[in-house]
């Protein structure tokens, strides 16, 4: 029997939450793919982790923090140049609602 | 990000032209590097120089293929869960993926950001030594930048790996493992051996788990990090204007995002979604735990750990592309590495049927030096750095 953790509704309700467009057909051959690596990725439920602390990051760097000073940063022409659209100083976006 | 051009030079690439290094280009390479095999490049696959029907290896394909082919002397390659030291194995040629924080990720396009690292390709270790030198080394533009004392990596080659220690993991060696990689990478240990080491096999059994650990966090931190890819400010956008903000961000991710870098998206956003994050993602960062632990226990005993670098040599082009799972399985050995931050290099260690193999070599955080001493002592004195492919 093929594994079921996710249904394509649920594919349908995440990739929304993602951003991504799909069409019907990738809903449903993401659905598959995805139920197969979550599949294997439920390898790791019967790890005993009890009492141990997540890694998040390998360093023990905290807090890292640099003098709240001003520096150069890129200037407007710069920074809007990859931009698709714009207009004057300022990027074109989409209305909101 | 075809048409994209960077306003400005990431640290690396600083640090290259300081040292008067002449940038000849960027090449191929699985898309927002996510891919073993170089064939999600949304320009099309590399092939490999050694057989133009296989795959160079992934993600940073490209890289290893021009080095294998003396197109260029030195490559960049990042490495994420092996996309340095898989090519270079795949390529026959020499990549090494440094200790978390040693080389400056500022200007890197993000894409898990707790496990990737820039390193060093080269044809031999002396080359692959002499990069990371100049690469290395404290930047405060990046926040996890570790500030280690700068070291010439060339000062450590040596011939010999005299009184070296090694660990063999067994978990290295696991199902999937081909028959012709196993012969070459011990016969690789052998070698070492002869060359003044002494090894020990080993178990370190949480390796079993570092797969699914590794893509889980992995797709995690790349949802979070390709949520700045909207079209708006770079990037692919879609030529309408109609349609709300929600719509056009979703169409443009769509169009300007290939299947893998989708699936990864979507799939991250799924295990760290509310009700999915205690099972998928918490769960995996604690595995980490578990897996850091492993090898800081193998370290007090061993110098090094030395395995393959890939279970199997190169496959065709075609071969596993359509079947996600099972080109993530060509990473098992790989990962570990990324996901305890430690320094792991390939080295070339022999062929079958005329496709190369890597031999990967582990040591501890900040000691790059001991898998290059290793590697250099290995490659002095087997004959695998001569070997050229021809292209024609």
């Amino acid at each position: 029997m093929k594994p079921h953790h996710l249904s394509k509704k649920e594919v349908e309700h995440v990739a929304w939450l993602a951003h991504i467009e799909l069409s019907d057909e990738e809903k449903t051959l993401f659905t598959e793919q995805f139920n197969d690596i979550l599949e294997f990725f439920k390898k790791i439920d019967m790890i005993d982790t009890k009492g141990v602390e997540p890694t998040y990051h390998v360093l023990d760097l905290k807090n890292v923090s640099r003098k709240d000073e001003t520096i150069p940063s890129l200037p407007t022409e710069e920074a809007l140049k990859n931009a698709p659209k714009k207009e004057k100083k300022f990027i074109k976006a989409p209305r909101i609602v | 990000m075809r048409i994209f051009v960077p306003p400005y030079d990431a640290e690396v690439i600083e640090r290259i032209k300081r040292e008067d290094g002449v940038i000849i280009g960027k090449t191929n390479m699985d898309e927002f590097a996510m891919g073993s095999s170089t064939e999600t490049s949304y320009f099309g696959p590399t092939r490999n120089p050694w057989n133009l029907s296989r795959v160079p290896g992934g993600s940073s394909g490209g890289s290893a293929a021009c080095i294998a082919t003396d197109e260029a002397v030195l490559a960049l390659g990042t490495d994420t869960g092996g996309s340095i030291r898989c090519p270079a194995s795949y390529c026959s040629v020499v990549g090494l993926k440094p200790t978390y924080g040693l080389v400056s990720r500022y200007g890197l396009i993000a894409y898990a950001n707790s496990l990737e690292q820039i390193g060093p390709m080269a044809k031999d270790v002396y080359d692959c030594a002499l990069f990371l030198t100049v690469i290395a080394g404290h930047d405060s533009k990046d926040g996890t930048s570790v500030n280690a004392a700068p070291k010439d990596y060339t000062k450590f080659l040596k011939d010999n790996v005299e009184g070296f220690k090694i660990g063999v993991p067994r978990e290295f060696f696991g199902e999937g493992t081909s028959d012709a990689v196993k012969k070459q990478v011990w016969s690789g240990i052998h070698k070492l051996e002869e060359l003044g080491a002494v090894y020990e096999e080993t178990s370190l059994p949480s390796l079993e788990h570092s797969l699914a650990a590794y893509y889980i966090v992995a797709m995690s931190e790349a949802s979070s990090n390709l949520a700045r890819y909207d079209g708006l400010r770079y990037g692919y956008r879609v030529d309408k204007d109609e349609g709300n903000w929600a719509t056009v961000y979703s169409q443009n991710r769509r169009i300007g995002f290939g299947a893998e870098v989708r699936r990864r998206i979507i799939l991250g956003t799924y295990a760290l979604s509310a009700g999915y994050y205690n099972k998928y993602y918490l769960k995996a960062l604690k595995v980490r735990t578990l897996i850091r632990r492993n090898f800081e226990e193998a370290f007090k005993k061993f110098d090094v750990l030395i395995g393959p670098t890939m279970p199997f040599p190169p496959f065709k082009i075609g071969e596993k592309i359509k079947d996600p799972l099972a080109l993530y399985m060509s990473d098992v050995d790989t990962v570990s590495a990324n996901l305890a931050g430690l320094p792991a290099i390939s080295v070339p260690c022999g062929f079958t049927n005329g496709l190369p193999i890597g031999m990967q070599i582990m040591a501890p955080p900040l000691r790059e030096d001991l898998t290059l001493q290793a590697a250099y002592a290995f490659e002095q004195n087997t004959p695998y750095k001569n070997r050229k492919p021809t292209v024609n």
